[in-house]
């Protein structure tokens, strides 16, 4: 009877990315963990306050505001960028320099730092020099980002559409590219339609980049912190407020550690949970299949 | 380490957790776990019950600080049961 012997060594060529991963992440979060259980008034005057923060927090109306914007703006960029990000890989040229060309073109805007991004739209967005602005007035509609909360949005929506769609585009372009033509042979033979194509072998190839793309998107957007800063200021009042720039108010404007510290913790969690739940689902989904 | 501000109850909470990876890796090379369904609506192998259990741990303890004036003691014991549940019959 020959005995399967299990060899352990490739945990050692693990260990310096779990190091890295500890001083970059696990380190950090264990030290907020127990600033949101103190009052800190300096680093060497805090006292233990127990869930105190924690009570403050959950019963704070500005955070569940900033909550539920922030589910609203995730849940709006992602029912657009996804199936845009779709659209376009299937649009996209494969073969010759028009593929080259368009790869290029598709990935600019990911390549533009964020805080440009913001600065790009919010001359962009202007009535009286920007591009968009102008035109949006002289087609006779009354915009106005910094005024109108209804702009704002739009704005907000408009500029993580245009960053952040050619990620998925891109993910799509690939996994897309990684079919194989038999697939497309057979669905010939058959005189598949269209969308018999796409619905039944470029959808479910794709399923796997779709995971990645959304879960990415998801976090990333519900981290968004950069872009609305620097193109709203999270205004009008707090119109455009996102989680992140409300706990960056609490925690570096009014320098409140311990309540700030609870609120990233809630943040985390809640976080940790939507891409679980999302994850999950979509992998069983998968099994099913 | 002062830099990091530890508390007793902040380290006892992180030895807690140490504890229970160490002893679930430990447990993992003795007896290899296979997935199962139990009473969750999905498969899951020993690590998923334990994810899930510690999640939904911090929320309830969330949902305690935020609803009740009930002493947080009491939600680490409902905790520490409806973990011993999730990982014997999850």
């Amino acid at each position: 009877m020959q005995i399967k012997v299990e060899n352990n060594k490739a945990w050692f060529l693990v260990l310096p990315v779990f190091i890295i991963v500890a001083f970059s992440a696990i380190i950090p979060l264990m030290t907020v963990v127990n600033y949101s259980v103190q009052d800190i008034f300096d680093p060497y005057t805090r006292y233990f306050v127990g869930t105190e923060w924690f009570e403050q927090v959950m019963q704070d109306s500005r955070l569940h505001e900033a909550l539920i914007r922030q589910f609203i703006f995730s849940f709006t960029i992602l029912i657009i960028e996804v199936p845009l990000g779709i659209c376009v890989a299937l649009m996209m040229p494969t073969k010759g320099r028009g593929a080259s060309l368009a790869l290029i073109l598709v990935a600019i805007p990911l390549l533009i730092p964020w805080n440009v991004v913001g600065t790009i739209w919010q001359i962009f967005g202007r009535a009286d020099i920007g591009l968009f602005g102008a035109f949006m007035t002289n087609i006779g509609i009354d915009y106005n980002y910094s005024s109108n909360p209804i702009d704002a949005w739009l704005t907000v929506v408009l500029m993580d559409v245009w960053h952040w769609t050619p990620l998925i585009a891109l993910l799509c372009y690939s996994g897309l590219r990684s079919i194989p033509e038999v697939y497309y042979q057979a669905a010939r033979i058959d005189q598949a339609s269209r969308w018999a194509v796409f619905r039944y072998i470029q959808l479910p190839k794709l399923a796997n980049v779709l995971v990645i793309g959304m879960l990415l998107r998801f976090m990333d957007s519900f981290m968004i912190y950069t872009e609305p800063f620097v193109l709203t200021g999270g205004g009008p009042g707090t119109a455009t407020t996102f989680l992140s720039q409300s706990l960056v108010q609490q925690a570096i404007g009014q320098f409140d550690i311990g309540p700030a510290a609870a609120f990233s913790l809630v943040y985390f969690l809640i976080i940790l949970l939507v891409c679980w739940v999302f994850y999950t689902t979509i992998m069983n989904m998968q099994k099913d299949k | 380490m002062a830099w990091m501000s530890w508390t007793l109850p902040t380290a006892l909470f992180f030895t807690g957790i140490a504890v229970i990876l160490v002893g679930m890796t430990a447990w993992q090379i003795i007896s290899p776990c296979v997935e199962r369904r139990g009473f969750l609506p999905l498969a899951t192998t020993r690590g998923d019950r334990l994810f899930i259990g510690l999640l939904s741990s911090a929320f309830i303890h969330l949902a305690f600080v935020a609803l009740t004036d009930v002493n947080i003691a009491v939600a680490t014991v409902l905790c520490v049961l409806w973990m011993i549940i999730l990982m014997r019959w999850g």
